[in-house]
């Protein structure tokens, strides 16, 4: 058992590297000269050359790589072209914004996720099982863009209750979990939280219908157990599995929320991405998905991790 | 008398099991059967099938010009005569840009699937059927683009490879090969281990001639209903791509798009802005479902 985990840790090193490897060969596959992506396309040729040359740019691609991974390892991610900030600058403010957004959105979806698929997985064939699937099959299936569309023509536009865009007061860089905050965050929340409860819904509702059609449920019915005690048994047999989906889920939020934040102008990673594609500002652009990358490298880990320690039936040598 | 009596057991096997194949019609006929019996499923295919038709006669439905505008009618509302979903934000009837635009969004949407479907399964059958080293190979790059939210992924390729149809196309392939090679992987894996190619095997045949006669038959059809699954995913991916401005590129009309230009006017005519969104949805939720029911019908687990 110990000498899985430690097996996972190791194996999480080559597979991060490699998402570096892929995350450095971005600007390399970019259209055009990579210099462009470090000075501006008026600069003068004799400053070129010297960037070129700083840059390490005329060396062999190996010899890059190590250069631009040992400077990402000491957190250099290299400076905006757009606006000649560090990247890393405006990158800390986003993806704390966009943890917001990605936990708030988890929180609708888990809750909803759970609730539906272990109703549906328990009254397998009801009209509640067919609406839990129903709604599961739209959540996964909505371009969750135009439903973030909808929500804002509907609340904002039509009722006038909730904001369409930003964040509230104090833009990018001050959150506060007051109404005046919560307000901005209830629209992009919720469009974010339908693709997790779709797939919670579905995976919640396989792995409950498989408990409860195993005989120690009927055992524990037989020797006259409670609805409440059958059901904290089947919650810890699904738990190991059912955490695991959400865990990914959770990265797959902090990374598929550009489309949602473009939206709503929410200012996370997704919408610091966006102005990066727009402006060809290929630091930003290739900084923001290695830090979102690794993030989800190291999530990946850490739900394998308490998987395997939760779920005492998982014996790897 | 000991031999009489196998031959008399072998013959009234050999008759059971000639009736047992003149009862069962064959697989395929099994499974139209039971999608027959599936209203949804034939529902959604009808669907599907009618959009098709529409987007593929479009220059002979579409009742204006998809590039033609007009300053004096723009942003109509739904219901204006001549104009039935009303027009956009130059005055372009929205009605006939929604069947033009059909054409590039299921071209982009379905395109990335079956380049993956070819390029994945080809790749994950031979890991799965070579094992070892090829299959360390091959599997080790794909957790390596496991390591990326789809999104993401396509978000990041597309982003640096700069705006437009191809790049979009290939940067979707990129993220649907991996998917797609862990599932024919898995399969192949599963059939690989059966008496029938153990069997093949002793008599001699190549692995070529097994992967061809045994094991193709035998893991096309799951990895088939998983990439049919994947095109629900891909529609939205691919317009939403175009939606962020990296697929196609105006005044091209493409679902993904209009939705990111009507944007602005949602103000004026909320209504007439989220229509194209409304096409993304329908075709993504009746790919699924239809997934969904040929995974049923072919009795594919997972």
């Amino acid at each position: 058992m110990l000498l899985y985990l430690l097996r996972r840790v190791v194996y999480a090193v080559p597979i991060a590297l490699a998402v570096g490897f892929v995350c450095f060969m971005l600007v390399q596959i970019a259209p055009g000269d990579p210099i462009n992506a470090i000075v501006p396309p008026d600069a003068p040729a004799d400053v070129v050359a010297q960037v070129r040359k700083d840059y390490g740019l005329d060396k062999p691609l190996p010899v890059q790589f190590g250069l631009w991974i040992s400077k990402v390892a000491v957190g250099d991610l290299g400076r905006s072209l757009a606006t000649g900030r560090p990247v890393w600058s405006d990158l800390r403010s986003a993806i704390g914004n966009t943890l917001t957004l990605a936990f708030a959105a988890s929180a609708i979806g888990f809750t909803l996720g759970c609730v539906l698929g272990g109703l549906a997985g328990t009254f397998r064939g009801s009209a509640i099982d067919r609406g839990a699937v129903g709604l599961a099959v739209a959540g996964v299936s909505v371009p969750h863009y135009w439903l973030g569309m909808v929500l804002v023509v509907v609340f904002s536009v039509q009722l006038n209750w909730l904001p369409a865009m930003g964040a509230g007061p104090g833009g990018s860089s001050d959150w506060g979990w007051d109404w005046e905050h919560v307000k901005h965050l209830v629209l992009p929340a919720v469009t974010l939280s339908v693709i997790p409860m779709g797939i919670v819904t579905r995976t919640v509702r396989g792995i409950v219908a498989e408990i409860m059609n195993q005989e120690f449920v009927t055992a524990l019915r037989g020797k006259g157990l409670t609805r409440w005690g059958v059901f904290r048994h089947v919650v810890k047999n699904a738990a190991p599995n059912a955490l695991a989906v959400m865990g990914l889920q959770l990265g797959y939020l902090m990374g598929g929320s550009i489309l949602v934040e473009t939206v709503f102008s929410w200012p996370g990673t997704g919408l610091l991405l966006n102005s990066a594609i727009f402006q060809r500002d290929l630091p930003v652009l290739q900084g923001t998905i290695l830090v979102l990358a690794m993030f989800f490298v190291a999530l990946n880990l850490c739900v394998d991790l308490v998987q395997t320690s939760l779920d005492p039936r998982i014996k790897r040598a | 008398m000991s031999t009489t009596t196998t031959t008399a057991a072998e013959a009234e096997l050999a008759v059971q099991a000639r009736q047992a194949v003149a009862r069962s019609e064959g697989y395929w006929a099994g499974v139209w059967k039971r999608l027959r019996r599936d209203p949804l499923t034939i529902a959604c295919a009808a669907i599907l099938l009618l959009m098709l038709l529409a987007i593929v006669f479009a220059p002979l439905l579409a009742p204006h010009d998809p590039y033609q505008g007009s300053m004096i009618r723009r942003l109509k509302a739904i219901g204006t005569p001549n104009y039935p979903l009303g027009t956009d934000e130059l005055g372009r009837d929205i009605l006939t840009r929604l069947l033009y635009g059909g054409r590039l969004s299921w071209f982009i949407g379905i395109l990335p699937v079956v380049f993956a479907f070819a390029i994945g399964s080809t790749l994950g059958i031979l890991a799965g059927f070579m094992g070892g080293r090829v299959n360390m190979a091959i599997m080790r790059t794909t957790d390596i683009f496991y390591a990326f939210p789809s999104v993401l992924l396509a978000v990041a390729i597309s982003g640096a490879l700069g705006a437009g149809i191809f790049n979009a196309i290939l940067a979707l392939t990129l993220v649907f090969i991996p998917q797609i090679i862990r599932v024919a992987e898995s399969v192949t894996q599963g059939v690989r281990s059966l008496d029938f190619v153990d069997a093949a095997r002793a008599s001699g045949a190549s692995g070529f001639t097994i992967v061809r006669v045994h094991v193709l038959g035998n893991v096309l059809g799951p990895i088939f209903v998983y990439a049919t699954s994947l095109i629900s995913v891909c529609m939205i991916l691919a317009s939403g791509l175009s939606f962020l401005g990296l697929g196609t590129k105006p005044p091209e009309p493409e679902w993904g798009l209009m939705l990111n230009t009507l944007r602005t006017a949602i103000y004026v005519q909320p209504w007439v802005a989220v229509l194209p969104g409304v096409c993304i949805f329908v075709t993504s939720i009746c790919f699924n479902l239809l997934a969904d029911g040929l995974r049923q019908a072919m009795d594919v687990k997972g």
